[in-house]
Order: C-alpha cells, then sequence, then structure tokens
C-alpha cells in the first residue's frame, strides 16, 4: 500500500514536470525543472530495484545534463518566443 | 501552428498510453524478459563464471563487453563532434550574448569548492573501483569525476580548470580510456581467446580464470571512466564557451 502510493505520487509529479518543463519561458527554469524531472526518474528506479540505472540518472540526468543544458542556455536567448 | 502540434502531441501521447497495456505487469514472473532462458543463464552463472556478485556490471563489461566499448566510443565521438563543429562555427554568432560574465571568484564559494572537490573525486574513484559489488561503474564513476571539474570551473572560472585538464589532454585521455578497453579485448585475442574474452587473461597473470575475468572487467571500467570524465569536461567547456574556450560562466 505504502509503495503504490509512493508510485502513484511520483507518476503524477512526473506528469506535472514533464508539462511543466515545456510551460515556463525561462529556458533556465526549463533546464531546472528537468532535472526535478530526471531525480524523480531516479527515485522511481531506485524503488523498482534498477539502483545501477537509478544512479546513471542521477548522476547524468539530474547532475551533468543539467549544467550542460545551462551552460547552453547562456550562449542563446535565455527567453523562449513560445 | 502551435494548435497541430499540440494536437498531434495529444494523439501520440494516447497512442503511447494506450501500447502501455501491452506491457507486462512490474515483476511478472511470466513476461518474456524474465522466463527467456538468457535471463536465468546470467542469473545462475554470473557468480560461477566471473565471481562478480553484481550482475549489472558483470553482464555490462563481461558478456556484452562488445556492447559496451562501442557505447564507449559513441560517448568519444559525441565529445569530438561537439567540439568541432563549435570551434569551426562563424565566430559573429555569439557577439549578442545576453549575460557578460566579469566578477572575482566568490571567497565562500571557492572554499566550499576547495573542500568538496576531493571528497567527489575519491568518492568517484570508490564507484568505479567498486562498481562489481555495488552499484556503480565506469559511467557513473566517469561522469562525477568529469563534474569535479566542472565545479572548479563554475566557481572559479574555465580558464582555472582548462590550466588543470587542458582541451588537448582531455581527448588524449578519452582516447586513452578506449585505448584501454579494446587492449584488455585484444590481449585476451592474442592470447587464444576471442576478443574480449577475459577468462584467458589467466594464462599470464597469476590468477584464476573466474578472478581474471573479474579484475578484467574493472581494466575496462577504468578505460570507461577515462573517457566519460575527460568527455564531460570537454562537453561543458565547448558548449559553456561556445567553442571558444574562454570567458565561460
Amino acid at each position: 500500500m505504502g509503495l503504490e502510493l509512493f508510485n502513484t505520487l511520483i507518476l503524477c509529479l512526473l506528469v506535472v514536470v514533464a508539462v511543466l518543463s515545456l510551460w515556463v519561458r525561462d529556458l533556465v527554469v526549463a533546464a531546472v525543472v528537468f532535472a526535478i524531472y530526471s531525480f524523480l526518474m531516479c527515485l522511481l528506479w531506485a524503488e523498482m530495484g534498477a539502483v545501477d540505472v537509478a544512479f546513471t540518472e542521477a548522476t547524468v540526468g539530474a547532475g551533468v545534463s543539467t549544467v550542460v543544458l545551462i551552460a547552453t542556455v547562456f550562449n542563446l536567448k535565455r527567453k523562449a518566443k513560445d | 501552428m502551435k494548435k497541430t502540434a499540440f494536437i498531434l502531441v495529444l494523439c501520440i501521447g494516447l497512442l503511447l498510453a494506450w501500447a502501455v497495456q501491452d506491457f507486462p505487469a512490474w515483476g511478472d514472473p511470466k513476461s518474456p524478459a524474465s522466463s527467456s532462458p538468457v535471463a536465468s543463464h546470467f542469473i545462475a552463472n554470473t557468480g560461477v563464471d566471473t565471481e562478480v556478485p553484481n550482475m549489472v556490471t558483470a553482464v555490462l563489461a563481461d558478456y556484452r563487453g562488445f556492447d559496451t566499448m562501442f557505447e564507449t566510443v559513441v560517448v568519444f565521438i559525441a565529445g569530438l563532434a561537439v567540439f568541432s563543429i563549435l570551434r569551426g562555427g562563424p565566430k559573429s554568432r555569439t557577439r549578442d550574448r545576453e549575460f557578460v560574465v566579469d566578477f572575482e571568484p566568490d571567497l565562500i564559494v571557492t572554499n566550499t569548492v576547495r573542500l568538496i572537490v576531493p571528497v567527489i573525486q575519491i568518492f568517484a574513484f570508490y564507484v568505479l573501483a567498486h562498481g562489481h559489488v555495488s552499484p556503480g561503474g565506469g559511467f557513473q564513476g566517469g561522469v562525477a569525476m568529469g563534474a569535479s571539474f566542472i565545479l572548479i570551473a563554475l566557481s572559479w572560472d574555465l580558464k582555472t580548470a582548462l590550466a588543470r585538464f587542458p582541451i588537448e589532454r582531455c581527448f588524449t585521455v578519452a582516447a586513452l580510456g578506449i585505448v584501454i578497453y579494446a587492449g584488455i579485448g585484444l590481449l585476451s585475442l592474442f592470447l587464444g581467446g576471442e576478443f574480449l574474452d577475459y577468462a584467458h587473461l589467466a594464462k599470464i597473470f597469476p590468477v584464476s580464470p573466474e578472478m581474471a575475468r573479474y579484475h578484467a572487467m574493472l581494466g575496462v571500467e577504468i578505460g570507461v571512466g577515462f573517457t566519460v570524465t575527460a568527455i564531460m569536461f570537454a562537453l561543458y567547456a565547448s558548449l559553456s564557451t561556445d567553442g571558444r574556450m574562454r570567458d565561460g560562466l
């Protein structure tokens, strides 16, 4: 029961965060929201017992790819047009 | 245009949600992945063949070593592509940057990073070397190691980080990682086995064939770690400066 609730909560949050990352205009905010998405995925992997995948998601998805995305945004126009 | 795109995304989303119904239930013992003879072979024989407790690492670095070797090559080529495309691009493109970064490195930030970076690097080595026994391995350890250099670049500036890890050396180290991986594979080829058949390394090292596979996995993970570390830092250095390698974030 506890895990069911945990999974449902995380899956709902995933949908909210995914929509939010497309919704926001500021690309830096979008990158950070994307990191939250990765972190939620990492929690979900760890809960399902795929600890190796969770580790990779935490380092690559939430860590380095956010830094690389933000580094790229600073060379673009920061606000998206649509 | 925006509405068309939205409807298209909605349709594809619904299609995907509908397709999810065909998936087996999570943890279903009758699902194709669980009932195939390959899965039960790995579960039964990994400990016997290689003495590695973490099955994921054994499958990644030994049973499917060829796959992982070319994943490493893909990472290398991706870093090389980003570097060459940005380096060769038009120079006028970056004139209209919104942010002109001009600051002194902050005392508190730099001193905190001074304390954190050794911990991150030791943890990266631990993750790399302990990948057989616990979750982890070359990719994760390499990313953590690369992140420590990115942290230096973020808290001081890119020049300080590049003084410690020049971009030319990045690509040398990345290529060295692939050479280590392929070298271990070739060594086992010359010793009479197939490419990446680590058990034959026992002929020149004083260990049993099982332990030879165990230690060769550590060897190839170190190769992967070299490549990933260098490419992560090179990616950051290229992307944050638009290929010019100065005045980063």
